[in-house]
């Protein structure tokens, strides 16, 4: 079974709701069979909006969207066949969990003996058999999140979008939720399309990861990609943390730049940059940068600690820095533990390869 | 299980429902404080004048304590199919004598006619002859009586007399359903051509219940535009639907009679624009016509506001959910939205009914003859015929109507989902 790398296509994607500001900008998506897609952003950076165009709940004001290579911006909602799970489950609250999810199949007039199975076998997928005689108010949150996406998926979708979740759950449900949601799609094999703005929700899940700012998808790429190599500045600071150097590029070559700060130079990774005399932001991921490093470093630095905090699996020093004294470091904790004290000297170095050289803030 | 819990006690050793109740005692005390003014007031002004409406609604002590004699003398009279004894003549005869005494025989002439046609007349009768002293004391008074008119030697009479001794009677109730006690004392329906209380409490019925559903059907999609538009629009369309409210219901009234009327705008209009000819204009009012379309309006603000308090509450994402898996729009309103705005139309209908049930300036003025509801009865006895113990009867038995509908709407939905905001 070969797999449609262009199920659903976004195609020159437009959305305006006023006329005068874009909310989308010439969107241009594929997404796979059975892929997991996740899109995530800050809020107001116009992902929300692409669920609900692609659900049908907003026409694009320019430009196509293709499901399975037909074109689905004149078919109305109830006809396109997507599941959808809400941001707060919209479980029918005066029906029952079986009548909840029997729903989908009795506007599809199945067969009551069908129904029974399918709801069944939905029910058991996300683990609450004997339930269905219960109201959504009986539920816990986590109970009702899981009716929801057991009712996305008892039609048998194609697409399942899945719009922010497990937002209303704590932390440690959210977290196991993650897990199942993921095991779900991998052992059914839907596209699920799924809208977060929770980038290690994101990195947990997804097959691939679009970052949405400003209307448009800044970077899409799989979780380990995103995070390890940036392409611009505004992915670097969203996904993870992330130290910076605002500086001005002075010599360059293939693999290597030199940039100068207000008063020294850092040797970083040029990803943006081309040529002598351009502005750059560096990004430098705090796990990157080694205290007292061993094996010879193409930057080493003395810096001052500002502040330690104690993190259990990791402590995080703060330091001063090339005259910042915005410097992140973290150190695991490990049985070599260093005496770290504030206004303590430290060696710091890095290697110019992690130090990526983006585009300017 | 339950004694087991019964002794838990606190740290101190005092039993935790002692302790609980103690902490709570303040708050407690607080809020009846809080709720007192308004309980008061109820009582004085709701709790009070409904007793009192009910006990003149079947007060019948006037006669009894004018015939106290006769009525006790009245006791031994057996042989109820012939005259009453010497006795019950004589007793009478001094009741009688004591009231003519206080210039009170009127009264009871008065009463006992209602009671049987012809009382008036025979009780001045034997009142003159009381006023000449020509009653010999000392002879039968049952044979002077009996002489004096033949309607005394008429058994009946004396059964209706009898009839008036309880101090409580249901006459009035019977009466406000066209009913009423024969001479042998059962109840009776009065002739066809005069039982007007029944076709004023259908047609009452008949009016709330359509202005119930008029409202229900224009109010429901106002509702949910309130509830669905952005807020600039619906603040608009809100201040449209109370402005109403913020008139006078008579100039409300009056201005619909401008409206509707044979030479109103309304028709003027229709005759503009050719939909009728100028020589037979369609009457709109004084009819029930008149009486649907003021009331209706009247009565719109109370349908909308509780719907759209629902419909509020109603998150959008539940019918995009239903379209999503797959309803066409109709069927997720149907099977979604609507079963949720339930508690909301109960409550309006329940409180458009019940108002207009109770209406009467509104239909009294562009309803004609057609506009007299059971409300303009009470009215009218209050004010015009001044029997005040029938209008409370009246009264009393809307309200008795209006508890049945709560009761009855109770049994079918449930009060706990009414939703008023």
């Amino acid at each position: 079974m070969s797999k449609n790398p262009e199920f659903v296509k976004f195609d020159k994607v437009d959305k305006s709701y006023d006329g005068k500001v874009l909310v989308v900008k010439d969107l241009q998506l594929d997404i796979a069979e059975g892929e997991f897609i996740t899109m995530l952003g800050p809020s107001g950076s116009g992902k929300t909006t692409c669920l609900m165009m692609l659900a049908g709940f907003e026409t694009p004001t320019h430009g196509e969207i293709l499901l399975d290579g037909n074109i689905i911006s004149n078919i109305p909602p109830h006809k396109r066949g997507i599941g959808m799970v809400f941001q707060n489950y919209a479980l029918f609250p005066h029906m029952t969990v079986y009548e909840n999810l029997a729903f989908p199949l009795r506007v599809r007039k199945v067969e009551k003996d069908e129904i029974d199975k399918k709801v069944d076998k939905a029910l058991s997928m996300v683990s609450l058999n004997g339930f269905e005689t219960r109201m959504p108010a009986q539920l816990s949150g986590g109970q009702q999140q899981r009716v929801a996406v057991a009712r996305a998926l008892v039609f048998d979708p194609a697409v399942v979008l899945m719009d922010e979740p497990l937002g209303a759950l704590d932390k440690n449900l959210r977290e196991s939720m993650q897990y199942e949601i993921k095991h779900i799609h991998e052992s059914i094999g839907v596209t699920v399309v799924y809208v977060t703005h929770d980038q290690s929700e994101a990195l947990t899940m997804s097959n691939r990861i679009a970052v949405f700012n400003d209307g448009k998808v800044q970077q899409l790429s799989n979780p380990a990609e995103l995070y390890e190599k940036p392409v611009n500045s505004f992915v670097a600071e969203f996904i993870g943390e992330n130290n910076t150097f605002n500086g001005e590029v002075i010599d360059i070559d293939k693999d290597k730049c030199k940039v100068k700060l207000t008063n020294s130079e850092i040797l970083a990774n040029p990803i943006s940059v081309k040529s002598k005399g351009e502005k750059t932001t560096v990004s430098l991921r705090p796990e990157r940068a080694l205290i007292n490093p061993t094996d010879k470093m193409d930057n080493m630095f003395t810096g001052k600690i500002e502040e330690v905090i104690y993190h259990g699996d990791h402590t995080r020093v703060r330091l001063n820095l090339l005259g910042s004294s915005e410097f992140i470091l973290k150190v695991p904790n490990s049985t070599s533990n260093l005496e770290l004290k504030v206004s303590q000297d430290i060696n710091i170095g890095w290697n110019s390869v992690d130090a990526r050289a983006l585009d300017p803030k | 299980m339950s004694s087991e819990t019964k002794k838990i006690l606190t740290t101190d050793g005092i039993p935790l429902e002692v302790s609980l109740k103690k902490a709570e005692k303040k708050n407690k005390i607080k809020a009846f404080l809080l709720v007192a003014p308004l309980l008061l007031f109820l009582v004085i002004t709701y709790i009070f004048p409904i007793g009192d409406m009910f006990l003149r609604s079947v007060d019948d002590k006037m006669i009894t304590n004018m015939l106290p004699k006769t009525f006790k003398a009245m006791e031994k009279w057996e042989n109820l199919e012939e005259l009453p004894p010497e006795e019950v003549y004589r007793s009478f005869y001094e009741d009688y004598k004591l009231l003519a005494e206080n210039q009170q025989h009127g009264k009871l002439g008065q009463r006992l006619n209602k009671e049987k046609n012809g009382f008036n007349t025979i009780t001045k009768k034997l009142f003159r002859q009381i006023k000449r002293k020509k009653i010999d004391e000392s002879a039968s008074i049952k044979e002077q009586i009996n002489k004096l008119h033949k309607r005394w030697r008429n058994v009946e009479y004396w059964l209706a007399i009898k009839r008036t001794a309880p101090p409580y009677t249901v006459a009035k109730y019977l009466k406000g359903m066209d009913m009423y006690f024969d001479s042998d004392g059962s109840i009776t329906q009065v002739d066809e051509d005069r039982r007007i209380h029944r076709i004023l409490w259908l047609r009452t019925l008949e009016i709330a219940f359509f202005v119930t559903l008029f409202s229900f059907f224009m109010g429901y999609p106002i509702a949910h535009l309130l509830a669905t538009l952005p807020m600039k629009y619906s603040n608009l369309l809100m201040i449209c639907v109370l402005l109403p409210f913020w008139t006078s219901l008579l100039v409300r009234t009056a201005s619909w009679m401008i409206l509707l009327q044979q030479q109103g705008l309304v028709n003027d209009f229709f005759v503009m624009i050719g939909l009728v000819g100028d020589d037979n204009r369609p009457e709109m009012m004084y009819n029930k016509v008149g009486t649907y379309v003021a009331m209706t309006q009247i009565l719109l603000p109370f349908m909308v506001l509780p719907l759209y308090s629902v419909m509020k509450t109603i998150s959008p994402s539940l019918m995009r959910a239903g379209k999503s898996l797959g309803g066409t729009p109709f069927v997720a309103f149907w099977k979604v939205y609507f079963p949720l705005t339930i508690p909301g139309i109960g409550a309006g209908c329940l409180l458009v009914f019940i108002l207009a049930i109770g209406y009467y300036i509104t239909p009294a003025l562009v309803g004609g003859a057609s506009g007299t509801l059971i409300s303009n009865q009470i009215a009218f006895h209050m004010k015009t015929t001044l029997d005040w113990s029938f209008a409370s009867a009246m009264g009393l038995m809307l309200l008795t109507g209006v508890l049945v509908i709560y009761w009855i709407y109770n049994k079918l939905v449930g009060v706990d989902n009414i939703k008023l905001g």
